[in-house]
């Protein structure tokens, strides 16, 4: 209203009532939007709709392709799977990660294959860091090997993460007070003891460091609407480092919001419009429809399918690697699955009522615009950085290499309509380094 | 592998709901039961036919969303875990599998297997926070907390709030729940405030929504996936005990 954000229309969950609620700003804490993959490590409920829909009404979204993959998760093993649960990465503190040296030996039980023919990969290719070398690099190197066709477990995407060595040094006692809990977890998900065989491991989607760009005041560009937590792009640049994303919520909730949120509203007081306001009747009836348009479709397919096609175009295309071709490709083919979606899903029930498809048709939805979005973001970033990895751009040894001179900044999008027919513009701030300057980093 | 299904279907709160058979087969074995659910959820929209509506979020335990009584118990028969790690190789091939939700008077069904547990969320409105300031963190070592105290109050926070306490209790006593959110924070200095009021606020809460009480049955912590241990419920009546004395010396 008059360019400030005045208040939100909901769903509700429970009843299908569309609700409109005026306020004197609004706070967006909606998280990030990992489960535009179909499988990460995020909870079910977790989805880009709050702020992808904010982004359509004007707010820039900031370095979408930045999305971190986690070394440390149990192997996908199959399509009814839904999720990838995380192994704490406090296990690399004693774990082993290694796969077989000889592609021939990964169909053998881990205990028979001897100390020389294993490949403690980490280890060999970054010495002073070995088996704690950062979560991109680790992931990496594990899609690696297993690219190679020397990964281990069903489907060949997996490797060990083997504890015998720290059992041998300090005792099974020791490294059950230490991780009990999660050798638990792994033996109820995989049905395997741990403390006997090697873990497998593979990367999974984990967190998504992009997200709706803010000021230092975590406003966004449109005054009156802050964006805390995992669903601004404020605190991570590329690739968030362990233990910081529990900081950012503390920090952005308890330290910055309560300071600057009240200084806007200083200027705003009496300002707040009626839900009578012709701005709140469009977006109600923008809502109804689109629910409307969802419940007509009545095709032949579930949701889970093209969720789950969405979600392996994208980690082929825009995960842990990411090239030309490949990105163009995914820009080719995720219109396509939109417009597959549109036509033949099918979302049963009704509107008016508790209704779980529904819920669910209205994320996929705009996982499969905002798909569109991250891969653009991925094609336009031509350099690596962080956990953004593009072919193109390596080291000799296969590490990310940065254009500093070129690309030293944030890329924020802004949405100019049906995308077939406008791209969305893409705007660049600046990053400057005054006191800690850019460096190549080195884990070796 | 094959099993056969009975699940609670029930349109709304004021319907009657009734048990309907599914076949479900070709089942892989390291499905969860909740991944079971989806596959049979799909071939049933697929088939023209509504899914069945049931509550899920993390799907690793720790979240408190998942709700199923599966073969008369809550979570199921392998404890401890939330129902969402409840893996299929647990069952018989060709097993009958009975799918009901948390039955407790105070959880009215939602949709099928969906309860409403916001009297969880009014009983911890009464009194489960704390007043002191977030601010600028003290020192650590300026407010010394006995190991004990912490591994305690450590054992208690562990509470997902689920409600499976409620459902397996034969008098829908919520106490195991009410305990373990009061005794997470009067082990703590930081909860020393609020110590006495929170108490009591939270146990006229916990009647009020019509929970019954502790007759020592413990089939709460039988079910529990966080493992609380009911003794924490002997706790909870010291607690209200000492804080009601308090209130009528007229503190």
């Amino acid at each position: 209203m008059d360019g400030h954000a005045k208040g939100i229309v909901t769903r509700n969950l429970r009843t299908g009532k569309i609700d409109n609620v005026a306020a004197d700003a609004v706070v967006l804490a909606t998280g990030g939007y990992g489960n535009v993959f179909y499988l990460s490590t995020n909870a079910r409920g977790c989805n880009v709709t709050a702020t992808y829909r904010a982004y359509k009404k004007g707010a820039l979204f900031a370095n979408p392709c930045f999305t971190q993959i986690h070394p440390t998760c149990i192997p996908h093993s199959g399509d009814y799977q839904s999720k990838l649960t995380l192994m704490s990465e406090s296990l690399r503190n004693d774990g082993r990660v290694w796969v077989p040296k000889q592609k021939e030996d990964c169909n053998k039980a881990p205990n028979e294959i001897p100390e020389a023919d294993r490949d403690y990969y980490l280890e060999r290719k970054y010495p002073s860091y070995g088996n704690l070398a950062p979560r991109d690099i680790s992931s990496r190197a594990a899609k690696e090997v297993c690219d190679e066709g020397r990964g281990v477990g069903p489907g060949g995407r997996g490797v060990y993460l083997d504890f015998a060595d720290a059992i041998k040094r300090v005792g099974e006692q020791t490294i059950r007070e230490r991780y009990g809990n999660l050798f638990e977890v792994y033996e109820k998900i995989t049905g395997e003891n741990a403390y006997h065989v090697p873990m497998r491991i593979y990367p999974a989607v984990h967190y998504t460091m992009g997200g709706l760009w803010v000021d230092y005041n975590l406003m966004s560009n449109i005054p009156g609407l802050f964006v805390i937590g995992e669903a601004n792009f404020s605190d991570h640049g590329a690739n968030r480092l362990g233990a910081s994303a529990l900081m950012q919520g503390l920090a952005d909730g308890y330290f910055v919001l309560p300071y600057t949120l009240p200084n806007y509203l200083a200027g705003q007081m009496g300002k707040r419009p009626s839900t009578d306001h012709a701005e709140f009747k469009k977006a109600d009836n923008d809502v109804r429809a689109k629910i409307d348009n969802l419940l007509k479709i009545n095709g032949k397919r579930s949701l889970d399918s093209i969720h789950r096609e969405l979600g392996t175009l994208l980690w082929d295309k825009c995960g842990m690697a990411r090239n030309k071709n490949g990105l163009e490709e995914a820009l080719r083919k995720i219109p396509e699955l939109r417009e597959k979606f549109w036509r033949e899903v099918r979302v049963p029930g009704d509107g008016e009522d508790f209704n779980q498809s529904l819920e669910r048709a209205g994320r996929v939805a705009d996982f499969l615009e905002f798909a569109e979005l991250m891969c653009l973001d991925a094609l336009a970033r031509n350099e690596s950085c962080g956990a953004h990895f593009r072919e193109e751009h390596q080291t000799p040894e296969g590490e990310a290499l940065r254009d500093d001179e070129n690309f030293a900044d944030v890329f924020a999008w802004e949405f100019r309509g049906n995308p077939a027919t406008a791209g969305p513009k893409l705007y660049r701030e600046a990053l400057h380094f005054e006191t800690v300057h850019l460096a190549q980093r080195s884990y070796k | 592998m094959n099993f056969k299904l009975k699940v609670w279907r029930q349109k709304d709160r004021q319907s009657r709901g009734k048990l309907v058979d599914y076949d479900a087969p070709d089942i892989p074995a390291q499905a969860s039961l909740l991944e079971m659910l989806d596959i049979v959820n799909e071939r049933l929209v697929l088939g023209g036919h509504n899914p069945i509506a049931f509550d899920s979020d993390c799907r690793e335990g720790i979240c408190g969303t998942c709700s199923l009584t599966v073969n008369g118990e809550a979570h199921g028969p392998d404890h401890p875990g939330a129902v969402c790690e409840l893996y299929m190789r647990k069952f018989r091939d060709g097993e009958t599998i009975i799918v009901e939700p948390f039955r407790v008077k105070s959880f009215p069904v939602i949709k099928d297997l969906v309860v409403d547990r916001s009297a969880l969320d009014r009983i911890v409105q009464a009194g489960g926070f704390i007043s002191a300031r977030a601010g600028s963190a003290p020192e650590a070592n300026s407010i010394p907390i006995p190991k004990h105290d912490v591994d305690l109050s450590m054992e208690a926070a562990a509470c997902i709030g689920c409600g499976a306490c409620a459902a397996a209790c034969p008098n829908a006593s919520v106490m195991l729940f009410t305990a373990a959110k009061v005794s997470h924070l009067a082990l703590l200095p930081q909860g020393e405030p609020e110590r006495t009021k929170r108490v009591v606020a939270m146990v006229r809460a916990m009647d009020a929504e019509g929970f019954g009480n502790c007759t020592n049955t413990y089939e709460c912590e039988a079910v529990c996936p966080a493992e609380i241990s009911a003794s924490f419920i002997a706790k909870l009546n010291r607690e209200y005990s000492k804080a009601t004395l308090r209130h009528s010396a007229g503190e």
